[in-house]
C-alpha cells in the first residue's frame, strides 16, 4: 500500500468512524429507555423524525432558533410524559416482546402524526455549521461530522457524568439493576420512567437536527432506527460505552466494505452490512460487546 | 404471548356444536355462494389481498405465536416464494404450476432456515433484529442481481397465468378461487400439524424453552423446523400475492411496511391463533377502505391521499396499541366473547 492509498484508506475510516458516530447519537436514546425499562423502542427514530420536523418547520415559520428548539424539546418532553403514562402504564408487566410491539405501533402513530401536522415535503436544516473539508495531515475531514462528533462527545460525557454522580442517575441504575428491589425500596418508577422518556425524547431532538442537517428533514430520518438496531445489537442493548464502540465499529467496517468489497458485490450492500457483522459478532459473543445480561437463557 | 392454545381447546369444545361446523359453512360459502354474487371489485380488491395476507399471517403466527419466535422478515420470504415460483415458472419446460408453488415454499424454507440459524444462540430482541436482516438482504439480493427477474429492466415482471390440476383460473373469480384453495389447503395442513407432536414441540419451546428441553424436546431442531414451516406457508403466500392478486412479479412491495403490515395481522388477529390470522387480515385489508370512505365523506376534498396515508398510519398504530392494552388475545377473544353472549370465560 503505497502513500496514495493509505491516505484514502484513512480518509475512508474516519469518515466511517464519524458517520458511526452518527449513528451512535440515535443509538443512545434507545439504550437510555431498555436500561432502566426493557422496553426496545421501535419509535425512537420517529421521534427523531418528529423533532426534526417540529423544529425546522417552526424555524420556517420564522420562530428565532432557540425558541424553536426550546419548543421543539418541550414538544418532546410532553410526548415522552404521555407516551408513559397512555401506553406503557397500562402494559407494565407485560413480556417484553408485548412492550416492543407496542413501540412499534407507537411509531407509526408518531410518524403519521408528525407527517399529518407538517406534511410530507422535503425540509433543509441549517445549524450554521459548514460542511467543508477540513484538511489534517493530507487526509480531507467533514466539518460537520467533527461538529456532531464533538456533540456526541460532550452529550456522552453528560449522560455518564449525570447517571454517575446524581441522585436521579443513581436512582436510574438502581432501577435497571434491580426494577423490583427499586421498587421496594421506594423509588417511584413511574416518575423515572417519565424522566428517562424525557431524556430520550432530548437525545432525539439533537440527533434529528444533526441528520437532519445532513440529510434533510423528510421521512427517511424515521428510517435510521434501522441504522441503529445493529449498532444495538453489537454493542448490546443496555450499554452507552457499547452503543458508542458499536457506532464506530458499525460506521468503519461499512463504508471500509462499500469502498472496497463494494465493486465485488455490484454495490449497494450498506442496507444490510451492518446486520452481517452485527450477527457474525453475536455468534461469538451473544451478549454483545459491552451487554450485561445472557441472552441465551431467558 | 403467554395465552395457552391448549386451554383454548376445551373452552372450543363447550360450545353445544362442533367446532368444525363453523368453518365448514364459512368454506361452504366462500366456494359455493361467493363466487356467483361477488363482483370483480370484490375480489380483486378486497377477497384476493384478503387471502393472500390470512395466509403470510397464518405463517407468521406459526412461528411467532406458537413458537414463540418473533420475525420481522416475514415479507422477505414472501417475495422468496413469488420469485422462486416465477422462475421455476419460466426455467423449467412443463413443470405443472402446483409443483412451482411447492417448489417455491420449498425455497422459502431453505432461506428461512439460514436467516433462522441466528435463533439458535439469540432470544428476543436480539433474534428479532437479526431477522430484518433477512428482509434487508432478500430485497437487495432480488433488486440487484437481475437474474432473478430474467434481466427486465424495469424489474416489474407479469406473472404467468395460473393452471392447477389443468384448469386454468383466469378472471378475478378465477384468481380468488384459485387463492381461496390454496389457502384451505394450506390451513388444513397447518391445523393438522398442530395436532400432531412437532406442534406441541413448539408451544412448549415457546412457554419455556428450558423445560421443553428437559422432558426431551429437541429444542433446536424445533426452532429450525418452526422457521422452515413457516417460511414454507409465507413463501406460497408470496405466490398468492403476486401471481393472483397484483399479478406482477417485483421486489418493492415486499418491503419492510409489508413486513410490519403482517405481523400486525397477527397482534390484531390473535397470536397463536388459525382463526386470528384471517380475522386480523380482513380487518387490515377492509380498514383502509372505510376509512378513506368514511374521511372523504366528513371532510371532502381535504382528505386527499396524502391525508388517507397518514391518518391510516395514525389510526393503525392507535389500534395496536390498543389492542395490546385492552384484548392483548386479539380480533379472536373479542369474537369469542361476543359469540358467548358476553358471558366472562
Amino acid at each position: 500500500m503505497d502513500h496514495t492509498e493509505l491516505l484514502f484508506f484513512t480518509e475512508v475510516l474516519v469518515g466511517g468512524l464519524l458517520s458511526g458516530v452518527m449513528y451512535s447519537l440515535v443509538a443512545i436514546g434507545f439504550v437510555l429507555i431498555y436500561k432502566t425499562s426493557g422496553v426496545l423502542n421501535f419509535a425512537q427514530g420517529s421521534m427523531v423524525l418528529f423533532s426534526a420536523l417540529t423544529f425546522v418547520s417552526l424555524v420556517e415559520r420564522a420562530v428565532p432558533f432557540w425558541v424553536a428548539l426550546l419548543a421543539t424539546f418541550a414538544l418532546m418532553v410532553l410526548l415522552g410524559l404521555s407516551i408513559e403514562r397512555l401506553v406503557l402504564r397500562p402494559l407494565v408487566n407485560k413480556p417484553p416482546i408485548i412492550l416492543f410491539m407496542a413501540t412499534l405501533g407507537l411509531s407509526y402513530m408518531i410518524e403519521g402524526a408528525a407527517q399529518l401536522a407538517w406534511g410530507t415535503q422535503v425540509h433543509a436544516l441549517e445549524l450554521g455549521i459548514e460542511d467543508l473539508p477540513l484538511e489534517i495531515a493530507g487526509v480531507f475531514i467533514s466539518k460537520f461530522d467533527l461538529f456532531a462528533a464533538a456533540i456526541a462527545a460532550a452529550m456522552v460525557t453528560g449522560l455518564t457524568l449525570f447517571f454517575q454522580y446524581t441522585r436521579v442517575g443513581l436512582a436510574f441504575r438502581a432501577v435497571a439493576d434491580d426494577t423490583f428491589a427499586a421498587y421496594a425500596v421506594g423509588l417511584r418508577l413511574p416518575r423515572i420512567w417519565a424522566t428517562v422518556w424525557t431524556a430520550a425524547g432530548f437525545v432525539a431532538t439533537v440527533a434529528g437536527l444533526l441528520w437532519g442537517a445532513r440529510l434533510g428533514v423528510q421521512f427517511s430520518l424515521s428510517l435510521i432506527v434501522l441504522k441503529a438496531l445493529p449498532v444495538l445489537v453489537l454493542g448490546g442493548f443496555d450499554s452507552i460505552l457499547g452503543a458508542i464502540v458499536g457506532g464506530l465499529i458499525i460506521g468503519a467496517a461499512e463504508k471500509l466494505a462499500e469502498v472496497y468489497l463494494g465493486p465485488y458485490v455490484v454495490g449497494g450492500i450498506e442496507s444490510w452490512f451492518a446486520y452481517v457483522i452485527a450477527l457474525g459478532f453475536l455468534l461469538i459473543r451473544p451478549s454483545g460487546l459491552f451487554g450485561q445480561k445472557p441472552v441465551e437463557r431467558a | 404471548m403467554s395465552s395457552s392454545v391448549l386451554s383454548s381447546v376445551p373452552a372450543a369444545a363447550r360450545l353445544s356444536l362442533p367446532v368444525w361446523v363453523g368453518p365448514l359453512i364459512t368454506l361452504g360459502i366462500a366456494f359455493g355462494v361467493i363466487p356467483f354474487v361477488g363482483t370483480s371489485y370484490l375480489f380483486d380488491a378486497i377477497l384476493t389481498p384478503f387471502l393472500a395476507l390470512s395466509l403470510a399471517a397464518l405463517g407468521l403466527n406459526l412461528l411467532t405465536g406458537y413458537a414463540g419466535q418473533l420475525s420481522l422478515g416475514t415479507a422477505a420470504f414472501m417475495a422468496v416464494g413469488a420469485f422462486a415460483a416465477y422462475n421455476f415458472n419460466l426455467r423449467v419446460e412443463g413443470l405443472p404450476f402446483v409443483i412451482s408453488i411447492g417448489l417455491a415454499g420449498l425455497s422459502a424454507a431453505v432461506v428461512g432456515i439460514f436467516f433462522g440459524l441466528p435463533s439458535l444462540r439469540l432470544k428476543g430482541f436480539y433474534l428479532a433484529v437479526s431477522t430484518l436482516a433477512a428482509q434487508f438482504f432478500v430485497q437487495w439480493a432480488l433488486t440487484k442481481f437481475d437474474w432473478f427477474s430474467n434481466h427486465n429492466p424495469s424489474g416489474v415482471i407479469d406473472a404467468p397465468p395460473l393452471v392447477l390440476f389443468g384448469i386454468t383460473f383466469g378472471g378475478a373469480v378465477g384468481r380468488y378461487l384459485f387463492a381461496l384453495t390454496v389457502v384451505t389447503a394450506v390451513t388444513l395442513l397447518t391445523l393438522r400439524l398442530l395436532n400432531t407432536q412437532t406442534g406441541h414441540n413448539f408451544i412448549a419451546v415457546r412457554d419455556h424453552e428450558l423445560a421443553a428441553r428437559v422432558i426431551g424436546v429437541p429444542v433446536l431442531r424445533t426452532k429450525l423446523l418452526a422457521f422452515a414451516i413457516s417460511s414454507f406457508i409465507v413463501g406460497v403466500a408470496g405466490v398468492l400475492w403476486a401471481f393472483a392478486y397484483l399479478r406482477t412479479v417485483e421486489p418493492h412491495g415486499f418491503n419492510l411496511d409489508r413486513s410490519f403490515q403482517i405481523l400486525f395481522i397477527v397482534i390484531i388477529g390473535g397470536l397463536a391463533s388459525i382463526r386470528g390470522a384471517f380475522f386480523g387480515a380482513a380487518l387490515i385489508v377492509v380498514f383502509p377502505l372505510v376509512l378513506s370512505r368514511v374521511g372523504s365523506f366528513l371532510l371532502g376534498s381535504y382528505f386527499d391521499s396524502g391525508v388517507l396515508d397518514m391518518s391510516q398510519r395514525i389510526v393503525l398504530g392507535v389500534l395496536i396499541i390498543a389492542f395490546l392494552i385492552l384484548e392483548p388475545r386479539g380480533l379472536v377473544a373479542l369474537w369469542d366473547r361476543v359469540v358467548r353472549g358476553g358471558k366472562a370465560r
